[in-house]
């Protein structure tokens, strides 16, 4: 056996494949602590640049083929560094979305060409046919939805609820139409029309099914998607019979569907109301019965908040989406200096949908210098509220609201959420007294405890750190 | 393709074995990613996924006429997008995450 041979042989190209799914799991499994992440997700890349390298030892590929794929790598290099080099944290919801659309027309794409390489004929071998047809639709609806996700993140179309008439039935109607051409193709059609009705049924759905979702909806969206462009890449991979297709797809899936169980959970939604509903008809249903708390507010200033903040040995700051819309990240980030620089406990309460994705809002913190060992996720600040001299609420609302807690008949009842009214004093930085995305009233605002600071959240934290520093 | 082969079992069947346990493991490594890194995750699997790049590549050997190599240029350059925005941008965020500086160097903060 030449040398040639040897390494063009299929053994040894899954042997490849073997090492580099092996070195996948690996670095994923280095991302449960950020201190050997950044390794974790090099050594997942290494395993990519593995698996690719094996690829291009297939025998079948001809001198013609390998400048195509030049081109190919040289188009997506060419788009990935600087998208990559150059998005903003508080935009990185729009590019997780365009690269779960990518990744899913990808598929698409693929599993068009290998119907039309097949002449279309997907009918005498169903194992190849029916995960290309499944990859098929996938691919296509995880496209069109990342697309519109990205257009309403980015704000390119409104991020507000679209209500389609009779929706539901109307994606029924597409998924079947998808479906029945899938079937028809799979029992012998060869029709290549057949294939591209596939195609663009899914795409219809895709855009749909985005379309009437708000914007807070998001993290469950982007989660979903995320594991659908995974599924599809496994359903490519079964029908290519490639191993490293299979079980990358596969993992991708896996944390895709975690994630939105997740997301879901923390606010306390079915995913299948958060996916046939949008948020429009529950909103509706909230409004009657929220106007009853009444109550007086009050209000405070700048300097009396940094007198009380001054005083305080543990102080709790909540940060909402509200926060990363002001950019008011890095002036938190020097408020919390100020305190420390006084001797006082400063910690950050972290909502798991206080960003439009999972994790978003830890992310932005890091990037203004916010130590990760500050970052305290739910269920381990909790307990720690009644000890809290002061909660500074910045830009959240809905995910401190007690009434998740105590009021049974509260539309958000059951929610998880950051127990702020159990410490001692809360100050709520709030441009007016607007309520959350979910239009519920928030009764914490009304409490004894609480003082309110209006204004926009940016202005009002420099204007507390600047009277802290003075004291 | 279907027919077993000498006591082995189909492809199909070998394919799907693969996917069910890569599902497991799948599971099993990500529910240990805490939330705090989340994001890095998304776009981390997102690169992952990149993965498809593969699929092209075995794809376009078998390819001819213009239009099957040119949806497959554009997928492989999909793929590529995937592979080389998601690592990169993953990087740069994992960067970002710092532990608190030790009381001595307070003074100097680290600037990314």
């Amino acid at each position: 056996m030449t040398a040639t041979a040897f390494f063009q042989d299929l053994d040894f190209i899954t042997a490849c494949y073997l090492v580099a799914f092996s070195l996948f799991i690996i670095g994923l499994s280095k991302l449960t602590s950020p201190t050997t992440a950044v390794q974790g997700n090099k050594i997942a890349a290494f395993g990519m640049l593995v698996a690719v390298l094996a690829t291009l030892l297939e025998p079948g590929l001809g001198a013609s083929d390998f400048l195509l794929i030049a081109i190919g790598i040289g188009i997506g290099t060419a788009v990935g560094v600087p998208a990559a080099r150059n998005v903003k944290m508080t935009q990185m919801p729009q590019m997780v979305a365009l690269f779960n659309g990518v990744g899913g027309g990808a598929v698409a794409l693929i599993s068009w060409a290998e119907f039309r390489a097949a002449g279309g004929d997907l009918s005498s071998d169903l194992a190849v046919g029916i995960p290309l047809v499944f990859a098929a639709i996938i691919g296509s609806i995880s496209f069109w939805g990342s697309n519109i996700a990205f257009g309403k993140l980015q704000g390119l179309i409104s991020g507000s609820p679209v209500k389609i008439p009779a929706g539901l039935f109307v994606n029924i109607g597409l998924l079947a139409v998808a479906a029945g051409s899938g079937l028809a193709i799979l029992l012998g059609s060869e029709s290549q029309g057949l294939f591209i009705l596939i195609l663009v049924a899914a795409a219809v759905l895709g855009n749909l099914a985005v379309l009437p979702i708000g914007g807070a909806d998001m993290p469950v969206v982007i989660s979903t998607l995320n594991a659908f462009t995974g599924l599809s890449a496994a359903a490519a991979g079964i029908a290519l019979s490639n191993y490293a297709l299979i079980v990358a797809g596969m993992i991708v899936g896996a944390s895709g569907t975690i994630l939105t169980d997740q997301m879901a959970k923390a606010m306390n939604r079915s995913i299948g109301s958060v996916l046939l509903g949008g948020f429009g008809g529950e909103v509706a249903a909230v409004e009657g019965g929220a106007s009853e708390t009444g109550g007086t507010v009050r209000s405070t200033s700048a300097a009396d908040v940094a007198i009380l903040l001054a005083y305080a040995r543990l102080v709790v700051i909540v940060p909402g989406y509200g926060m990363a819309v002001a950019q008011a990240q890095h002036t938190v980030r020097e408020l919390s200096k100020a305190l420390e620089k006084k001797g006082i406990e400063v910690k950050f309460a972290i909502h798991p949908v206080a960003g439009r994705m999972p994790g978003h809002m830890n992310v932005l913190l890091a990037e203004a210098d916010v130590p990760y060992d500050q970052l305290r996720e739910m269920d381990d600040i909790n307990g720690e509220f009644s000890r809290t001299d002061v909660s500074l609420v910045i830009g959240a609302n809905d995910v401190t609201n007690p009434d998740a807690r105590l009021k049974p008949d509260s539309p958000i009842y059951g929610m998880p959420i950051l127990n702020v009214d159990e410490s001692k004093q809360v100050i709520v930085l709030k441009r007016s007294m607007a309520s959350g995305f979910a239009g519920i009233e928030n009764p914490l605002f009304y409490n004894d405890t609480t003082q309110m600071l209006f204004g926009d959240a940016k202005a009002s934290v420099a204007e507390i750190t600047s009277e802290l520093n003075q004291l | 393709m279907l027919a077993a082969e000498g006591g082995s079992p189909t492809p199909v069947l070998t394919n799907i074995v693969i996917l069910v346990l890569a599902a497991f493991v799948g599971f099993q490594v990500i529910s240990k990613v805490p939330n705090t890194l989340h994001t890095p995750l998304m776009s981390g699997t997102n690169a992952i996924h990149g993965i498809v790049l593969l699929g092209g590549l075995v794809a376009i050997a078998n390819a001819t006429g213009f239009l099957n190599r040119f949806i497959l240029v554009i997928a492989i350059a999909f793929g590529t997008i995937n592979v080389v925005g998601g690592f990169l941008v993953t990087d740069r965020m994992l960067s970002m995450f710092k532990r608190k500086p030790e009381p001595v160097a307070e003074a100097e903060e680290p600037k990314s």
